[in-house]
């Protein structure tokens, strides 16, 4: 069953466009993954998804009723404000505390459920945050570079927690990602993202599509190739000043 | 019992600290202090603007700080820095305000009175305004108060809830604006953002819950208010000031508390 639709999708901030023509489908269940540089645009595809950002042109089309979980990159989280995991979790719903604890087991971190927010590790933190998105039982999650912050075997653990969650729970996954290994091994389908869609389909199919190689380099093994990219594509095209101004911002 | 003038002003500056505990909390939390002193500041030129339309200074100061608090939203993330932005808008209005003022020679304005408060002569209309005000304050935020909160911790977190963070930062801002012309009698307009930042951030170390925090910092934010009025009173100093500096002795102590709790844990 379709779960999102997006349609020649374009956004713009201000004199910025930062996505072109984006066409998208996510079916029930599947694993998506966009990669694509620093200012490529996800963020805001993911933005225009769940309503934060008015499409310039185009449409996206959720199913009616569609049960969003959303993963942030991260909280605009102030230390002055003083609230516990449990708390945080009950916030976005009147949701029953045993549904805030079978979310929490869920996400690996029942133990936190009486802890301060301000007093957890980046991992912990990411996790509590899976939670909150996994309390309203839905039926997609959208994850926003959520393990940025974390190291190697953090985050190797946090998405390993995100196909025992797609397992267990069947809710299709879209995930904004910079770490390639990640793309390889956790997802049904990649995107890569630059502006525009560069390529897209099975992991292996993106890994040997020439526009992959091109936006990040041959040797796709690994993040570095990633940041070793992000310098020689702005120089190569002409329209990519759009992308530097709002790399800037962010 | 209204007849007595320190019996108002406690009054007066109570319902100061009700209006400032909630809001107060959530400039801390989202790091808009200079947020509040802006606005604050604005609203000297609704003093003026008032007095030279003969109007009411409540309205005007109010009419003043919305448009404030909504021209500084809408200019936001427009070239400047938010700082720099404020900056430039808090100074240049209280200089306007000032300028204004001194061309209404027809009347004789203490002008002090408005830049730092004349609470030992409020009526009992004024603290009929006051009350009002702050339980307004208290109503709004109140009645969004989970998805303030979900919006102050992260503005997509919302959207995929299903709200719309512009409409309740549009709560904040209204409120701030009624804090700030309710406050203006009691504390001047130079020492609301001290009103609204100081209680609510001495109040932090003491609390687990943002619930918490918000009744504490309504706590501390009236007794500094009785006890700056008594201070005032006893020493023969500036009632406005005086409450600030209360409410400061409160941080301070609250804070050294914390850091030896903290070490010897």
């Amino acid at each position: 069953m379709k779960l999102v639709s997006v349609e020649n999708l374009s956004v713009s901030y201000g004199a910025n466009t930062v996505l072109r023509a984006i066409d998208l489908e996510i079916e029930s269940g599947e694993i998506v993954t966009v990669v694509g540089p620093n200012g490529s645009g996800k963020t805001s595809l993911l933005k225009a998804i769940i309503g934060a950002t008015q499409p310039a042109n185009g449409s996206v089309n959720l199913k009616p009723g569609l049960k969003i979980g959303y993963v942030p990159q991260r909280l605009n989280f102030d230390p002055t404000l003083p609230i516990t995991v449990e708390r945080f979790m009950r916030l976005t719903g009147n949701v029953e505390r045993k549904s805030c604890m079978l979310a929490l087991e869920t996400a690996g971190v029942l133990q936190l459920l009486k802890c301060q927010m301000s007093e957890l590790s980046g991992g912990q933190f990411q996790r509590v945050l899976l939670a909150g998105a996994l309390i309203n039982g839905p039926e997609i999650l959208l994850l926003d570079e959520a393990t940025q912050g974390l190291d190697q075997p953090g985050s190797a653990a946090f998405y390993r927690q995100i196909e025992a969650v797609r397992r267990e729970t069947g809710c299709a996954v879209l995930m904004i990602s910079h770490d390639l290994h990640v793309v390889m091994s956790a997802a049904d389908r990649v995107i890569c993202l630059n502006g525009h869609v560069c390529c897209a389909g099975t992991p292996e199919a993106v890994a040997s599509a020439p526009e992959y190689k091109e936006l990040f380099g041959a040797g796709t093994g690994g993040a570095l190739a990633l940041y070793r990219h992000d310098h020689d594509h702005v120089h190569d095209h002409t329209d990519n000043c759009n992308l530097n101004s709002s790399e800037a911002a962010e | 019992m209204l007849d007595d003038f320190m019996t108002r002003a406690a009054l007066a500056g109570i319902g100061v600290a009700v209006a400032a505990a909630p809001l107060g909390c959530f400039v801390v939390w989202r790091r808009m202090a200079y947020f509040g002193e802006a606005t604050a500041h604005a609203a000297i030129l609704g003093v003026a603007l008032s007095l030279a339309l003969d109007i009411s200074i409540f309205g005007g100061a109010l009419v003043v700080a919305l448009s404030m608090a909504w021209l500084a939203t809408q200019l936001s993330g427009r070239g400047y820095a938010m700082d720099t932005m404020l900056g430039v808008l808090a100074h240049s209005s209280l200089a306007v305000g000032l300028v204004v003022v001194s061309f209404l020679s027809g009347v004789r304005i203490d002008l002090m009175a408005y830049l730092f408060g004349d609470i030992l002569a409020v009526s009992r209309l004024d603290i009929a305004i006051i009350w009002g005000g702050a339980l307004l304050v208290v109503a709004l935020v109140a009645w969004r108060w989970s998805p303030l909160l979900i919006t102050t911790l992260n503005e997509e977190l919302a959207y995929a809830s299903g709200l719309n963070p512009n409409r309740e930062k549009l709560i904040l801002t209204v409120s701030l604006g009624v804090t700030v012309a309710v406050a203006i009698k009691v504390v001047g307009v130079l020492l609301i953002a001290p009103m609204l930042v100081i209680p609510a951030a001495a109040a932090r170390s003491l609390a687990r819950t943002p619930e918490a925090m918000v009744i504490i910092a309504g706590m501390i934010g009236a007794i500094s208010a009785v006890a700056g009025l008594k201070a005032a009173y006893v020493f023969d100093t500036p009632a406005g000031p005086s409450i600030v500096c209360v409410a400061s002795i409160f941080f301070v102590s609250l804070s050294v508390i914390a850091a030896f709790r903290k070490r010897s844990a």
